[in-house]
């Protein structure tokens, strides 16, 4: 029933001399939502950076360990790194639509992976769109720029462009952290939605909404997992002491 | 010391006075000495008359604003595409250990004295002209001649000259791109190259305008440079071989002599230029405020 679709194994991370990531070892569950917390700087961002390869963009990062999506490593040379983008879509903190059209930032992602039929991005729009639950706000508008929709369209707009090129996995950094609480909610209810169909994985300051959206659970601490189950567990009966401190709000 | 303020405050005062009138002086005086011949002589026949020679009292500028459009066209046609590249490459591509080299030594070009430019000019891409490129043109056109002095060996000069301004304004309008744009790029599994091409460039877009339209006024005000190595014939150009003369180098060669008639011909001239230059730069103004509303 629950098939693995990420497994992380051994994974260490280091900015140069920094060792940011510890012995991280977590199978991530297919079509189920998997949050992260903990506290500013514990590796959240990081972790999630890695099933992407984002952080192959930074200089002196060095990391070690497996990451076997469908039960290939995706650090292995072989691994084709537009194909993995295409395949582990994400959203992140701060909407960042570009400067062009609704309409072209949505097309893009099928563009650039060689969809060329007008039809053919028509479709793959509206659905998109439809998906990220955009259209109805948007469908009049859609050759308007992007960057005068609000902020919470705007990041229901990046949903809808990561959306577009068809991924398995969608990784998600503080996707709410900018957007006011009804914003929020629209987000929220759509993973609801999402999860039949994607992967997704979601780094949350927010407690509750850990606890509202996700099926499972993994708590950093200073680059490590301390703790890592599924989100009614983690918040009724956590077994470390230091993740009951934080989801009572008592450090972090 | 609430006096001693007042006074830097009106010393201050003075020279923004001093500037902003100096704009206007300038403005006024040339006007005054250009516009009775424009009025007398005809300003479509002094536009669009294709006879410049002083000594016979014909003054049709036509030639020069040929010679100046096409010096400084051909300048734009090596000077963009060679800048863009090179502001991409110093931006995006180098590292940073490279770029320490290469920025500073565009930026150097900016300093060479534009006589230096013109020995330059006269010394190596002329006779290249003549030597290397005459030949092949020759083969296609047997009846093909050129000195060498030519349109071309201007552009080449003046894209090099252009160079600087086109690379630091691209290359800091590239820079300026936000992050994220490039991260949602290649997030959805672009490649460097694509992202480039077709995001980080379009966001650049205003800057990188505003960098051409300012050299381009740089290249149509050059002057020194383009005496020494367009050949000055103020005679319409037939192609890039010919030698031109342009509104600059005509001003600057022919006043030192000049009748009082021809003088005022030439401040005429002078007009055609800075109507041509103050449009230019405020479309640069104008792109660059499009740029700073993003
Ligand atoms: N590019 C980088 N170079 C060097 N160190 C970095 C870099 N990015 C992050 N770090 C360090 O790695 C650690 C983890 O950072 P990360 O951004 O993953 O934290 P986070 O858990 O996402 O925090 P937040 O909740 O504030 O977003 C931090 O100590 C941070 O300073
Ligand atoms: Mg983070």
């Amino acid at each position: 029933m629950s098939n693995t679709k990420i497994r992380v194994k051994d994974l260490q991370l280091y900015y140069g001399e920094f060792h940011a990531l510890m012995d991280i070892n977590i199978d991530i569950i297919e079509n189920k939502v998997t949050a992260l917390i903990g506290p500013s700087g514990c590796g959240k961002s990081t972790f999630l950076r890695t099933l992407n390869r984002m952080n192959d963009l930074i200089d002196h990062v060095k990391i070690k360990g497996n990451i076997l999506i469908d039960g290939i490593d995706i650090y292995d040379i072989a691994c084709d790194l537009t194909h993995l983008r295409k395949r582990v879509g994400m959203v992140f903190q701060k909407p960042n639509p570009f400067s062009k059209t609704i309409y072209e930032n949505i097309s893009y992602g099928p563009r650039i992976h060689g969809i060329k039929e007008k039809s053919k991005l028509d479709e793959i729009v509206e659905k998109s769109l439809k998906k990220a639950a955009l259209w109805d706000e948007v469908k009049n508008r859609l050759n308007k720029p992007a960057l005068g929709l609000s902020g919470g369209q705007q990041q229901r707009l990046c949903i809808a462009r990561c959306l577009a090129v068809e991924p398995d996995v969608i990784l998600m950094d503080e996707p709410t952290s900018a957007l006011d609480p009804i914003s929020t909610l629209k987000v929220e209810n759509l993973l609801e939605e999402l999860k039949r169909e994607y992967t997704i994985v979601i780094v949350t300051h927010n407690m509750q909404q850990a606890g509202r959206v996700s099926d499972y659970t993994s708590f950093f601490l200073n680059g490590e997992i301390i703790e890592k189950d599924l989100t009614k567990n983690i918040f009724s009966k956590p077994r470390d002491k230091r993740t009951q401190d934080y989801i009572t709000g008592r450090f972090g | 010391m609430k006096k001693y303020e007042k006074w830097i405050e009106i010393f201050l005062f003075i020279c923004a006075t001093v500037a902003t009138l100096s704009v206007f002086l300038i403005t006024f005086f040339i006007f005054k000495e250009g516009v009775p011949i424009l009025k007398s002589y005809g300003v479509f026949s002094f536009i669009f008359g294709t006879n410049w020679s002083p000594t016979n009292g014909e003054y049709g500028a036509f030639p020069m604003i040929i010679g100046s459009i096409g010096v400084t066209l051909g300048a734009l046609m090596i000077g963009i595409p060679a800048g863009i590249t090179c502001a991409v490459f110093l931006a995006e591509i180098a590292p940073k250990s490279m770029v320490k080299i290469f920025r500073p030594a565009i930026e150097l070009l900016a300093g060479i004295p534009s006589v230096v430019y013109g020995l330059f000019g006269l010394s190596i891409v002329v006779p290249f002209i003549r030597i290397y490129i005459l030949p092949i043109i020759q083969k296609f056109h047997p009846n093909a001649y050129t000195s060498g002095y030519s349109i071309l060996a201007g552009a080449m000069i003046l894209a090099i000259m252009i160079l600087p301004t086109i690379v630091s304004i691209s290359e800091n309008a590239i820079r300026s791109v936000p992050s994220e744009y490039k991260e949602g790029s290649l997030a959805l599994g672009a490649t460097h190259v694509k992202t480039i091409t077709r995001v980080v460039l379009p966001a650049a877009k205003s800057g990188i305008i505003a960098s051409v339209v300012l050299g381009m006024g740089r290249a149509v005000g050059e002057t020194m440079a383009v005496i020494l190595i367009t050949g000055n014939m103020p005679k319409v150009p037939g192609g890039i071989l010919d030698s031109v003369s342009t509104l600059t180098g005509t001003i600057a060669m022919e006043m030192g002599y000049a009748t009082p008639t021809h003088q005022k011909a030439l401040f005429a001239t002078g007009i055609i230029l800075f109507v041509f230059i103050m449009f230019l730069n405020m479309t640069a103004t104008f792109t660059m405020k499009r740029m700073g509303e993003k």
